[in-house]
């Protein structure tokens, strides 16, 4: 036998997901298996291709994404209607690139790797829908290297589409031509960031490029291209399946962000792993839902939404989980997992290991990341040792503000400051128990 | 034009520029690294951040990168912001986080971009407590040394060598901070403009290997204005002395010619100068064959009464030598028996250039100018070999469609990385017809491999494809329509066309077709260009001078009719073949020889006067755009070494002729020289305007060629003479052979010997001296322009030569330029010999199968004149019936020639 296959891990059966108010994983068999074609046709799957390609305008097309107010789930949050109406388009621009972004790299995160290994087909028939309103002739789904059974999935869903025509010429009779291609990557977090990731499709250097121009001006080899994250592309359909309307009323009262999420815990609960709930779901009903901590500990911290999002306590479960409650409280939403931290959890270490991460994954490009963060990282081992010196914590403080949005060239110093800087501000006494006593210091 | 407020304090600015570029030019003093005027804004080092307001209301601003912020009209912004100095200041103690404390013996320090920026910024304090990145280093080839411990990691050297010079082989490995600029292994550079990475680099990880030897800190050179002795284009350069050496060359900034950069045969092909066996003293060749070293009064005697006893004396000048000794020597001898010491082939493509400059309808362009073009011919030229910095326009010229296309979606020209993303491969039309692959093919739309004649025919028939009243090519065929069809459309197209032809083919037809070409472009009321390539730095100055070629010279020595000859810095066996060249001085009873190099002509001379080079003498050149320009001395080498009687070339010759006469030797100063030339040399009037002359001043000083804190003066000739001696004195410019005199940024000048600005000692400086940081020297670009294009424009040439067919037992000669090994004296520095690539003979793969001769097999190619064996290459763009060796090997085998092969048995020099 091979080895054992980890999924992601969906703590929803079947009998609770209606396609109509689970638009993600409504889709998605109870053993984990991939959604072929035939299963995915036999519910109406490619339904919203039909019904949308070659009939509708592609700017009403945008129009209705913008009306349910799509956020970017890959955790920035931008609206993917506002996105896609800032593509250029017209006779006089070359037809250019919708690319997904599948480079599920977020520490902690595992979202998008169910949808591409169980339901491939509903990406693909997103990618469709986005190349139609973005006049784009190629989509590239930009694949995590790892997720080889992803690959498998995706691989097998474009040839399935292509034989059935859902994919390349006058794709059903609409006069619509597109068809997708998989990358893999080689392993860089920073292939995550949008114009990285195009730089590394293109066969260079991973190095984000300075915006504007954005991609939607110019993108892949020089043409208007759309980024969008997997999640976001697989709720494209059924927007316009049943509408901005429907969308908006999945979160209801809990959030003015449209539609469903797909949440998920990582860390010691009884329950980690992924549930679709409306947008706006409170973090406290995620960790019951996870069953609590293990052995008995309390919660000291979390992070809301990857390893680039900001600590939240305890005091902040309540909190609606959706990108402007948890902006306002000074983290970010981001991929919307939650990371739990146990009480008997050194955040000094936490936070030496992500920073030590974001570290090594920058690219190289500008002074502030790629020096800055490898001495936060030295410094944090320091404090982890007891080999820290006064001024530390001081240092750190600095180096994580010099981190800051508009200091750097793209937003992954800017993410790997944000749990330095929250984690000293909520517990600086664990960083001072990282200071030598005088007399005492390491070299 | 915009208005932008930068602390407190209102500006009128380019709009267009970015906010680092507008600061730059107003001349505050910003830091930063990743950006370079030439290579444009990638905000990546993070180093020149300022704070933005919003609006008059704004008090709190934002920081951002002025090199990625545009100068829009209104911009508020402050660079003396507490936060932005903070930033900066902390940006610095970044990138000095692995950097070695180790400027005491890194041959950077003192022209260091990045100690200029310390300082700056006042970082004074390391805080970092760990453990540092080492890096590995190496071996890049005979000119550049790497030290990449020092990287701070800005990019520029990859920006510069990839994407501006096209280089494939230097790129940046590793992320994070493990960022390794290096090649994928050890090995030489292999792009000509290398050399570049010395002065791109803000430190110390690319440095000078010529200099590292004999190193000395820019503080403690002695500079001169150079101009490049190596080609025809004129690049203007720095050099720089110290004990009487060369010790580096570096770039010195103009603004139309070569701006920042040069090509590597310039820079460090001046090891000829420091060659231990240079003639330093008079020498006379009498019965022993021991020369006999005379001192100057002894030697003018000797000379002057052998020039006395003959019957008629013959001058021979040089296109290396300067336009002063040309002149001069023409003085001594009489016009009558003045050759120019060129070679009748190539002078008569010479004549053909000078000609078409006027008459063909279309100006030369400047170096900077030819970038603006949006199309380009190139025939019968390999760029990069002949000219290289030509080429290296070229190439941009040929990307400037990036920035065209750029525009049009509003992404400004300085947003560099956008740019070429945008553009992807989009260039100009570049179509390149040369018998075999060039350093261009890889930028170019078409390359066609032809042989010179049927590249001539092609040109021809662009010419008539653009206008028909240029002569049609008879048996045209239709392939060769076609693309000629193909050709002319692209030029028409274009906004400026530019043609380049030149004489590195030695093909008189070629030249013409290139002027046909311009004539038809210039008749249709086209703007546009014409660019032609002469070979030697002084070759279209010379020709302008006028003399007869180099065999009349010969012949007249050997029939008799003259007894004696005066070479001035000419070796004769470079042009013609070797008995030629013996029977005619063996002929001569007089041969009197001026030259700064040991030549063969030298060791055949009677008497043999130590001239001066571009180091120690002052003169003028004229470039192949037509560029009068001076060239000043470095340094006197009689300081260092009192025994020397090196004098400039003029100067001796001024002496002999006084001698011959039996007059007193004159004080004459160069600029009454270069006047005497001009008045007496119609086409080189303008060359009085060149330099502001001997009497300039600065605020009532001369100008220093030593930078202010030039050290050690009184002991620099301690080992010769306790008592310092007073600094030699310059008759001849206005230039101090000291640190006494203006050195400054202030007052605008044109001869500006080293670029220096309190607080910037790297070559950044030089953004100090400009109009607008890329723009033109305050105080004027150096040089005066003597070609122009008449009003008229002329007939078209209908001498169209029949096509080439290969024949079955010759073969046609064709010498093909090089950049190192390819131009005589360059080719006598030893760093110039370890980077030329082994010569081979080279032969298309059908013609060497039908020999039966496989690569690396030595071959020996004879022609009427002389022979040479060499191993052979394979070369698979070459047209058939042609054998091709590179410059430089054989002097005495031309472009042109019928030439047969045979097999040479053995690895062992061939005998003429």
């Amino acid at each position: 036998m091979t080895a054992p296959r980890y999924r992601s891990r969906l703590h929803q059966a079947a009998r609770e997901r209606r396609l109509e108010t689970h638009p993600l994983t409504g889709w998605l068999r109870d053993d984990g298996e991939c959604l072929g074609l035939d299963d995915y046709l036999a519910k109406d799957g490619y339904g919203v291709v039909r019904q949308v390609l070659g009939r509708q305008d592609p700017d009403d097309v945008i129009e209705t994404l913008k009306a349910a107010n799509v956020r970017g789930r890959g955790g920035g949050g931008f609206s993917a209607g506002v996105k896609w109406s800032l593509t250029l388009k017209g006779a006089d621009m070359p037809r250019g690139y919708l690319v997904c972004n599948a480079d599920e790299m977020e520490p902690g995160t595992f979202k998008d790797r169910l949808l591409l290994e169980q339901v491939p087909h509903l990406l693909l028939e997103g990618m469709i829908l986005g190349g139609y309103a973005n006049d784009a002739f190629y989509g590239y789904i930009f694949l995590r290297g790892e997720y080889v059974a992803a690959a498998r999935a995706l691989s097998r869903a474009i040839e399935e589409a292509r034989a059935a025509g859902w994919l390349g010429r006058d794709i059903a009779g609409s006069g619509f031509d597109f068809d997708i291609a998989l990358h893999t990557g080689a392993g860089r977090y920073i292939c995550g960031e949008e114009t990285a990731l195009i730089n590394s499709l293109e066969g260079r250097r991973a190095n984000p490029r300075a915006k504007p121009p954005f991609p939607g001006q110019s993108g892949a080899w020089g043409r208007p291209t759309v980024v969008n994250n997997v999640e976001t592309l697989c709720n494209v359909p059924a927007v316009l399946r049943f509408g901005a309307d429907w969308y908006q009323g999945l979160s209801g009262a809990r959030s003015d962000d449209g539609g469903t999420k797909l949440y998920g815990v990582s860390g010691r609960v009884h329950r980690p792993g992924l549930w679709e709930l409306p947008m706006g779901t409170p973090a406290g009903e995620l960790l019951d839902r996870a069953g609590g901590l293990r052995d008995g500990r309390a919660l000291k911290a979390w992070l809301p939404g990857g390893g680039s999002t900001g600590f939240l306590l305890p005091e902040h479960l309540d909190l609606a989980l959706d990108f402007d409650t948890i902006g306002q409280a000074g983290s970010r939403l981001g991929t919307g997992i939650l990371a739990l931290v146990a009480d008997d959890q050194s955040l000094v270490a936490l936070v030496r290991n992500l920073e030590a991460f974001f570290a090594r994954e920058s690219c190289g490009w500008c002074t502030p990341c790629r020096d800055g963060l490898p001495w936060a990282a030295e410094l944090l081992r320091a404090l982890e040792r007891g080999d820290g010196r006064p001024g530390d914590i001081e240092r750190l403080e600095a180096l994580a503000a010099d981190q800051g949005p508009g200091k750097t060239f793209c937003a992954h110093a800017p993410g790997a400051a944000m749990p330095l800087a929250s984690a000293i501000r909520c517990f600086r006494e664990e960083f001072e128990r990282g200071i030598a006593a005088p007399g005492k210091e390491a070299r | 034009m915009a208005t932008i407020e930068v602390d407190g304090r209102r500006y009128a600015v380019d709009g267009q520029d970015n906010l680092l570029q507008a600061c730059l030019t107003l001349g505050l003093d910003l830091p930063y690294f990743c950006w370079h005027p030439a290579l444009g804004s990638v905000g990546a080092c993070r180093q020149c951040a300022v704070k933005q307001y919003r609006d008059a209301e704004d008090t709190q601003g934002t920081l951002v990168m002025a090199c990625m912020t545009p100068a829009a009209d209104g911009t508020r912004l402050s660079l003396e912001d507490d936060e932005a100095r903070a930033f900066r200041a902390g940006v610095i103690e970044w990138l000095m986080v692995h950097h070695p404390h180790d400027c005491p013996v890194c041959a950077e320090g003192g022209h260091c971009h990045l100690q200029d920026m310390t300082v700056m910024t006042g970082h004074h304090r390391r805080r970092y407590r760990f453990r540092k990145r080492t890096h590995r280093n190496q071996y890049l080839g005979p000119f550049i040394a790497h030290e990449m411990n020092r990287c701070i990691t800005c990019y520029r050297c990859v920006r510069f060598y990839r994407d501006y010079a096209g280089g494939t082989d230097l790129g940046a490995f590793g992320a994070g901070d493990n960022v390794y600029f290096g090649r994928h292994r050890e090995g030489v550079l292999e792009s000509a403009f290398a050399g570049n990475l010395t002065e791109v680099c803000p430190t110390g990880v690319f440095t000078d290997r010529t200099h590292a030897e004999r190193y000395t800190r820019k503080w403690d050179l002695q500079f001169a204005p150079g101009i490049c002795h190596q080609c025809a284009v004129g690049c203007n350069t720095s050099p720089g002395e110290r004990h009487g050496e060369i010790r580096r060359i570096e770039n010195r900034y103009h603004g139309e010619v070569n701006r920042f950069f040069l090509c590597d045969r310039g820079r460090f092909g001046y090891d000829y100068v420091n060659r231990a066996d240079r003639p330093r003293r008079p020498e006379w060749r009498g019965e022993s064959a021991e020369p006999l070293v005379l001192d100057v009064d002894a030697a003018l005697d000797r000379g002057a009464e052998a020039l006395r006893r003959a019957r008629r004396v013959i001058g021979i000048g040089s296109p290396r030598a300067s336009l002063e000794g040309n002149h001069q020597l023409c003085d001594l001898v009489g016009e009558a028996n003045f050759s120019t010491g060129i070679a009748a082939r190539e002078q008569d493509c010479l004549a053909r250039m000078r000609r078409l400059n006027r008459d063909a309808g279309l100006p030369t362009p400047t170096l900077r100018d030819v970038e603006s073009h949006d199309a380009v011919l190139v025939l019968g030229e390999d760029l990069i070999a002949s000219a290289a910095r030509l080429g290296l326009a070229v190439r941009q010229a040929v990307l400037g469609r990036r920035a065209a296309l750029a525009a049009a979606r509003d992404i400004p020209a300085w947003n560099a990385e956008a740019v070429m993303t945008l553009a992807q491969d989009a260039r100009h039309p570049l179509f390149i017809a040369y018998p075999t692959a060039t350093g261009l093919d890889d930028i170019a739309e078409q390359c066609l491999h032809l042989a010179p004649e049927d590249i001539a025919r092609l040109g021809f028939a662009v010419a008539h494809a653009i206008d028909p009243a240029a002569p049609a090519v008879d048996g045209l065929d239709a392939r060769t329509r076609a693309q000629a069809e193909r050709i002319a459309a692209a030029l028409l197209a274009a906004r400026r066309p530019l043609v380049i032809g030149g004489g590195s083919l030695e093909s008189p037809a070629l030249v013409e077709a290139a002027g046909n070409v311009a004539r038809a472009l210039a008749t249709r009321e086209r703007r546009g260009g014409l660019t032609l390539v002469r070979r030697e730095a002084n070759g279209t100055g010379v020709e302008l001078l006028g003399g007869r070629p180099l065999e009349w010279a010969l012949d007249v020595l050997d029939e008799g009719a003259a007894d004696a000859v005066v070479v001035l810095e000419n070796d004769l066996y470079q042009r013609l073949p070797r008995e030629r060249v013996d029977r005619a001085l063996a002929a001569a009873r007089t041969v009197i020889v001026l030259d700064h190099q040991r030549t063969p002509t030298w060791e055949r001379a009677h008497l043999g006067l130590p001239a001066a080079s571009f180091a120690e003498g002052d003169g003028t050149l004229v470039s192949l755009e037509g560029r009068a320009q001076r060239f000043y001395a470095v340094f006197e080498p009689r300081y260092h070494r009192p025994e020397t009687r090196i004098h400039p070339g003029w100067r001796w010759l001024l002496a002999l002729g006084a001698s011959l006469e039996r007059r007193a030797v004159p004080e004459v100063a160069l600029d009454a020289v270069t006047r005497d030339c001009a008045r007496r040399h119609p086409a080189l009037a303008g060359i009085v305007e060149v330099v502001p002359g001997a009497e300039a001043r600065v605020d009532g000083l001369k100008l220093a060629r030593q930078p202010h804190r030039y050290s050690g003066r009184t002991a620099l000739r301690a080992d010769l003479d306790v008592s310092e001696p007073r600094p030699p004195q310059d008759p001849d410019t206005p230039f101090t052979f000291s640190m006494e005199g203006y050195a400054g940024h202030e007052r605008p000048r044109r001869e500006v010997p080293f670029a220096w600005a309190p607080g910037w000692n790297s070559p950044q400086a030089w953004n100090k001296f400009t109009d607008e940081v890329g723009g033109h020297l305050r105080g004027g670009d150096p040089g005066v322009r003597l070609l122009a294009p008449a009003a008229d424009v002329g007939d078209h040439v209908d001498a169209i030569p029949p096509p080439f067919t290969p024949c079955a037992d010759e073969w046609r000669l064709v010498v093909l330029p090089r950049l190192f090994g390819g131009e005589e004296t360059s080719s006598r520095s030893a760093p110039i010999q370890a980077r030329a690539a082994p010569a081979t003979l080279r032969l298309a793969a059908e013609d060497a199968r039908r020999l039966d001769a496989e690569e690396g097999d030595r071959l020996r190619v004879e022609t009427a004149r002389a022979c040479v064996a060499l191993p052979l290459h394979v070369d698979a763009t070459l047209p058939r019936g042609l054998v091709a060796i590179p410059a430089g090997v054989a002097a005495a085998l031309a472009s042109g020639e019928r030439a047969w092969l045979t097999a040479a048995p053995e690895a062992g020099e061939a005998s003429p």
